[in-house]
């Protein structure tokens, strides 16, 4: 008898001894970096120029110079990052849809060209919008027939930004809504049309709120990286296309104003933190991965 | 054979909207579903384009004539092949540890109900949804804090953290829904819990393990802003590919991205071969 309440005690207590080792990890290197940052970003810089050191004195000026010197930035990331959400998603529903119940035996290529992208370099993939969207390209030559460009240019447009992000960030789109598409039953839909609804009603009252958890999701996955990314900016817009993440990776490795770039980093993270934990909060944390 | 459609169109009248007009809209939509695949795809296939191309000057930006030069001659640039080389090394040492520790969690909130684990479930979701840009800066915060040099060991640390909850979402997902009873099974069929977790339990979570790890080394490879923030004077591939940007992009960069490409989906086609092949004959 002995045995079996010391098996009951090891058994309660081998999930926590598995998750220790991860959860610790996480516990150092992420929780811990985001609590030294926070810091930072209440301290201000002592020391000799040649020296320097930093000194916690809460020092809120921090998020006010933050705040004041680059608004436009903050305000531009946000805007960016929401026009490139909801592009991706007009472009993701319809192909989501199409991957999940008209795609036959087609599925699994298709779902492989949709991650194709993933197999190249981030990098070199921006790089490939800098040809695509060159001046005089094909592409460009195509818009400006159509009077969508500025003086023959996309590249350092806002457009060229927002297209790069979109093309980047797209299959965190497609993929969560194809999956929540995929799970409902075809037949629902069939029900509906019998029942006389047309193609749109079957849209609204069937197909999109049993898809939204994906959209969610889709959507939060998307603007979150988009949110602050700086590659894409550096890349394909000009000076006028500075985000946050652009002026926190300068802040830090070039210029090192070590506090004014965390109090932006904090910023960002708090903002997209509160986004995450109300999502989580009414749809829970299943469709997200 | 169009005869069906009209009598399923005579026993629920008002069916709407016409026949032709949904096949129209059916054609519509697959066309749209094509143009979104091609924006997809239009990158890759200008980076494969481009290996072949002969530029005049440093930038391979401009389509200038068809040659087999650079793929003659991929690794000419040493440094490129040491930044890739590099990757390779931070990506097989950290998808390592990562899967370890991913896949224990994985499998204790699978296989246990217990307490916190909701709270685990959301504490590993968090590094997944925060903004690149923040955990590069907030691990540089950290490194500087220790006093530690940046290079191989930072980055290692840095891929680590946000593989983590890569693996052990992927496993979880994998390895959900497994009839576990096999393995009291096992046991009461006489094997001790080694034997059981030998020859029941690994076989069934191999697989979800393997996707994971896939993915993650993936993940590390490609990574470039954690990567940027972490790395000190080390240089990866991303990051050698970005710091040519500013000065030279020789084709040799596209050449080396298309033969990863081809690579990773020949291993995925073999995986899925084997697969195939393994699972020959089952009803499942």
């Amino acid at each position: 008898m002995a045995g079996t309440a010391a098996a009951g005690t090891r058994h309660k207590l081998t999930p926590y001894l598995l998750s220790l080792p991860a959860l610790a990890y996480l516990f150092v290197f992420f929780v811990r970096p985001l609590w030294v940052l926070l810091r930072t970003s209440l301290s201000t810089t002592a020391g000799s120029v040649f020296d320097p050191t930093l000194e916690f004195s809460w020092e809120f000026a921090n998020y006010s110079d933050a705040f004041s010197t680059y608004d436009q930035q903050i305000i531009r990331s946000f805007q960016y990052a929401l026009a490139a959400t909801l592009l991706a998603l007009v472009l993701a529903y319809p192909l989501a849809y199409v991957l999940a119940f008209k795609s036959g035996k087609w599925k699994n290529v298709l779902l492989g060209l949709v991650i194709l992208p993933f197999f190249i370099t981030f990098i070199i993939r921006t790089l490939a919008w800098k040809t695509i969207f060159a001046d005089s390209s094909i592409v460009t030559d195509f818009f400006e027939i159509f009077g969508l460009t500025t003086d023959g240019r996309i590249l350092s447009t806002p457009w060229a930004v927002i297209g790069g992000l979109t093309y980047n960030f797209l299959p965190f789109m497609i993929l969560p809504i194809y999956v929540s598409i995929e799970k409902i039953d075809p037949r629902l839909l069939e029900a509906s049309r019998d029942l006389y609804a047309s193609g749109i009603r079957t849209f609204r009252k069937v197909l999109l709120p049993l898809s939204l958890p994906g959209v969610f999701a889709g959507s939060l996955l998307t603007f979150i990286p988009a949110a602050g990314d700086f590659v894409n900016a550096q890349y394909l817009g000009g000076v006028n296309q500075a985000m946050v993440g652009t002026v926190i990776q300068s802040q830090f490795l070039v210029v090192k104003d070590y506090p004014l770039a965390a109090a932006l980093s904090a910023v960002l993270m708090i903002i997209i933190l509160v986004m995450v934990l109300l999502y989580t909060k009414v749809l829970g944390t299943e469709d997200l991965v | 054979m169009t005869v069906p459609v009209e009598q399923q169109e005579a026993i629920r009248p008002g069916f709407s909207p016409p026949p032709l007009l949904r096949r129209v809209g059916g054609f519509f939509l697959n066309a749209y579903a094509a143009f979104v695949l091609l924006y997809l795809f239009l990158p890759v296939a200008v980076i494969v384009a481009f290996s072949f191309n002969k530029p005049i000057g440093k930038f391979n930006f401009v389509w200038k004539g068809f040659s087999f030069d650079a793929w003659q001659d991929p690794f000419r640039y040493p440094a490129l092949v040491d930044a890739l080389e590099e990757s390779l090394k931070v990506a097989a040492m950290a998808t390592l540890i990562a899967v370890i520790l991913g896949s224990l969690v994985a499998i204790a909130l699978v296989r246990h109900r217990f307490r916190g684990a909701g709270g685990i479930d959301l504490f590993l979701v968090v590094p997944l949804t925060s903004p690149e840009v923040v955990l590069g800066a907030s691990l540089l915060t950290l490194f500087l804090d220790f006093g530690w040099n940046l290079g191989f060991r930072t980055i290692v640390l840095a891929h680590v953290m946000f593989q983590i909850s890569f693996v052990a979402l992927t496993v979880k997902a994998r390895i959900r829904g497994f009839d576990w009873s096999l393995e009291d099974a096992a046991m009461d069929l006489g094997a001790n819990p080694t034997r059981t977790f030998l020859r029941v339990t690994l076989p069934l979570i191999v697989p979800g393990i393997v996707a994971a790890a896939m993915l993650s080394f993936a993940l590390s490879l490609d990574d470039f802003i954690i990567t940027l923030f972490t790395a000190g004077s080390t240089v990866t591939y991303p990051l050698y590919v970005n710091n040519a940007a500013k000065t030279a992009l020789p084709p040799q960069i596209n050449v080396l991205a298309t033969m990863i490409l081809v690579g990773s989906l020949l291993l995925i086609g073999l995986s899925a071969a084997w697969h195939r092949w393994r699972t020959r004959g089952q009803v499942l």
